[in-house]
């Protein structure tokens, strides 16, 4: 009894003394109250599960003399979100956690006059994969296959789930489409769970979830993979291709990074950047990283920001 | 029976003394985070959620668990006390719980309250112990026609057991359904009804602006108006012997707790569902089970009993669908799920084997979690009602504060604020017109899920309604729904042909 209490005070005093005391030692910048952690997503998905990850890293490990606050503002695809940063410009206590619907979203909604070049970088912490999914009872052992399944089908009766509409996945079923001339109803859900769970009930034939959203079923023999999206095969899944493979030259790969307010100050933008960095080469983020099949290495300032231009001329072409 | 052995080992899991200290100190958090507006077992989880890396994960989800189970029972304190939703899934329990409170019964709805929560946490578990597999095939089983069947149920039961003014039912219904209507369409990612360009409604209307605006703000501008400020509310002194008296007086709402207890469980399985669907529809059902459905919302104690039991029943069931499916059933598991996740465990259909010994301490934790909530909940009771002892100038002030934070904590965004104020002021005056306005409340919270399943389904049959009835168990719903729907209007019909027969006689 005695144990737990104690254990709780002292993970109670250690939070308080390290709330109260700022860093006075130090000259460097440090932030003054608690920062803002935008998650540009729902409760409950990827994109919010890793930024609490990477929220219990910084507490655990003391990092941040001011604790992060995660703020979901998922409305309108990431629209909301992206809307609160611009209007955040100039503030050295807002940060964002971000995936693909930071190019996309944009794109689509001209009329939001965001330009997400003048965002802050601050890291790239890893590239989350994709693949194409059947049931495991299906009978079709590869993409061969899976492309005359489809095709035996009257149009728009094979269905493939995904999440949201204009979303990754809602792009790669465009592309399968496009390139072996089929005819997929993409259906689009709330999230990658939900589509698992369509996929292993049967109520959709297909999907190209990331391996984090659809792993479980893996294990539990429900579902198997047919090909990686990726420029080489995860070692999760060594029997998958991958497209490139295949004879088609196509990857695809969603950015999991974290970016701040436009106009921020450098010396905020280097302080993000050397705790983001920190944070990528903890144990736990590897672990973490490795176990969801992540790729990509760290990335940030100038060199994730052509990275970003480079995105944005892709998923330009892709959503034409 | 390896369930026993299991279940055994979960207990001896359960009652060592970290983990059975964390089971108490999750109750009392989760109670008065549950009992702060618009704080609710959501929030309690994801902000308490950094700190149980302090403990192994066993400790951890047993700790977030009885947060959640707490602020379930916690949530009904402030929707009986002040008439504010303490939380999203105690709305349905203002309906009743707020004229009892005005009506001098506050202690009975309180102990109404906790006997319900523990009667549908007691149920649910043990369907959960028992039946945790098979019952995740069934989750399977239910698809986009499915939910959208069960969500039409739930309308049904709303519209087609209430004795209330028909027209005037429906009417608050619709102006649920736009309200519900407004942000992002998820089929076509288009913005929808976005008044004015304003950024805050890109996230669409925040069902608890509108319940709070109502609840809180409309109904406190009514007492001020009726009372004059005069206000004089439950003067009964609390005894022990008088909460005795509440229980025993509780045997006849047997029926209603077991209904809503399994009602609530089978919708909290369902995922995306939860336990607000679960606690509205076991309302509407046992309004229409009653003998005097007038007597609803007036401050009948099964209006109390109904949603209570389904809503605690609903947590469990929610668990369900993320432990085996690895699919949150609630928003609150949601954010469960990505603690495991932070854990190291996966949550999916390999946990039941690869981490039993976390699983059968999780159940194991829920009956602990149970039975000390209810313990203290009693316990807390009298403390709860000096709160109504309170003169009403200094109370109304509070709820005036408390909703104003209830608005601005889940999104932190001040345009809810402002939005909850127009709401409170509106729902003011439709309450002046008689309009009932829980009708509206369901439909902005089943809005939004009946959309998407019904838009998912017509797309999987290229626009044919057929899918919804020619499929075992949705079509089984829906012919249940559409009965309950047609049924009360006939039954309106008749009786103004047999009163029209009466004074013309032919």
């Amino acid at each position: 009894m005695l144990s737990i209490f104690t254990k709780f005070a002292k993970g109670l005093a250690v939070a308080s003394v390290a709330a109260m005391v700022p860093f006075a030692a130090s000259a460097e910048w440090t932030p003054k109250k608690p920062i803002d952690f935008i998650i540009m997503a729902g409760k409950g998905g990827g994109a919010d599960k890793m930024a609490r990850l990477m929220q219990s890293v910084i507490q655990k490990n003391n990092m941040s003399p001011m604790p992060l606050t995660p703020i979901n503002k998922s409305g309108g695809t990431g629209a909301e979100a992206l809307i609160h940063l611009k209007q955040k410009t100039g503030d050295d206590h807002t940060i964002m956690v971000t995936l693909n619907s930071f190019y996309t979203t944009p794109m689509r909604q001209s009329g939001l006059g965001v330009d997400v070049m003048t965002f802050t970088p601050i890291g790239r912490m890893a590239e989350d994969t994709f693949l194409l999914w059947v049931k495991s009872d299906s009978g079709i052992n590869n993409v061969d296959e899976f492309v005359a399944a489809v095709k035996a089908k009257k149009d728009g009766e094979w269905l493939m789930g995904g999440t949201g509409s204009g979303s990754e996945d809602n792009i790669l079923t465009d592309y399968l489409n496009a390139t072996y001339g089929l005819k997929i109803k993409y259906i689009p859900y709330k999230g990658g769970g939900d589509v698992a769970k369509a996929l292993a009930g049967g109520h959709i034939q297909s999907t190209v979830n990331n391996p984090s959203e659809q792993d479980g079923f893996f294990k539990a023999g429900t579902t198997k993979p047919l090909a990686a999206f990726t420029d080489e095969r995860l070692a999760m899944y060594p029997d998958a291709p991958t497209f490139k493979e295949l004879g088609k030259d196509f990857s695809y790969f969603m950015q999991r990074s974290v970016v701040g307010a436009p106009g921020m100050s450098a010396e905020a933008a280097a302080y993000y950047q050397k705790l983001f960095a920190d944070v990528y080469k903890t144990t736990e983020w590897q672990e973490y990283k490795a176990k969801k099949s992540l790729q990509g290495e760290f990335l940030t300032g100038d060199g994730l920001k052509s990275y970003w231009a480079k995105a944005i001329k892709t998923h330009e072409g892709l959503l034409k | 029976m390896e369930i026993f052995a299991h279940l055994m080992d979960g207990f001896l899991l359960a009652f060592e003394p970290l983990n059975l200290g964390l089971v108490i100190a999750g109750v009392i958090l989760g109670m008065f985070i549950g009992a702060m507006p618009g704080l609710g077992s959501v929030n309690g989880v994801a902000i308490l959620l950094p700190m149980t890396y302090l403990v192994p994960p066993t400790s951890a989800v047993i700790f977030l668990g009885a947060i959640y189970y707490g602020a379930m029972y916690g949530g009904a304190i402030s929707s009986i006390m002040l008439g504010i939703p303490g939380a999203s899934t105690a709305v349905a329990t203002t309906f009743d719980g707020r004229p009892m409170a005005l009506k001098g019964e506050a202690d009975r709805a309180l102990v109404a309250a906790a006997t319900a929560s523990f009667v549908g946490g007691s149920i649910s578990v043990v369907l959960f112990t028992l039946f945790a597999p098979p019952l995740a095939h069934v989750a399977l089983a239910f698809s986009a026609p499915e939910e959208f069947a069960l969500m039409l149920l739930a309308f049904a039961t709303f519209v087609g057991l209430g004795g209330d003014d028909i027209p005037k039912t429906f009417f608050s219904i619709f102006i649920g359904l736009v309200f519900s209507a407004v942000g992002l369409d998820i089929i076509s990612g288009e913005p929808r009804l976005i008044f004015m360009d304003l950024p805050g409604f890109f996230h669409g209307i925040n069902f608890l602006v509108l319940a709070i605006g109502i609840y809180g703000i409309g109904e406190m501008l009514w007492t001020i108006e009726t009372t004059k400020g005069n206000m004089k509310i439950s003067q009964a002194n609390i005894t022990v012997r008088r909460i005795w008296e509440a229980l025993v007086s509780l045997k006849s709402g047997i029926k209603t707790m077991v209904m809503g207890s399994f009602l609530g469980y089978f919708v909290g399985i369902l995922p995306a569902a939860g336990a607000t669907p679960g606690a509205l529809m076991a309302y509407g059902v046992a309004k229409g089970m009653s003998k005097d459905p007038d007597s609803f919302g007036k401050g009948n104690v099964n209006g109390v009993l109904a949603p209570e039991s389904a809503n605690n029943a609903a947590s469990t069931g929610s668990m369900l669908p993320m432990l085996t499916l690895g699919i949150p059933g609630s928003p609150t598991t949601a954010i469960l799920l990505g603690g495991m996740v932070i854990w190291g465990l996966d949550p999916g259909p390999m946990l039941f084997v690869e981490h039993k010994e976390f699983v059968w301490g999780l159940i194991a934790s829920l009956y602990a979690a149970n039975f000390f909530a209810v313990l203290i909940n009693l316990a807390f009771i009298p403390a709860f009602l000096w709160v109504l002892r309170m003169p009403f100038t200094i109370l109304a002030p509070v709820i005036f504060v408390l909703c104003i934070i209830g608005g601005y904590a889940p999104t932190q965004d001040m345009h809810d604020v402002w939005l909850m104020l127009i709401f409170g002021i509106v729902g003011y005056l439709m309450r002046k017109l008689d309009y009932p306005m829980a009708p509206a409340v369901l439909a902005i919270v089943l809005g939004p899920l009946a959309e998407t399943s019904m838009r998912q389904s017509l797309l999987m049959s290229s626009g044919s309604f057929d899918i919804f009835f020619f499929r075992p168990i949705s079509g089984v719903i829906m012919v249940i729904a559409i009965i309950l729907l047609i049924l009360p209007m006939l039954h309106s019909f008749n009786r103004m042909m047999r009163h029209r027969a009466s004074r013309w006689p032919l």
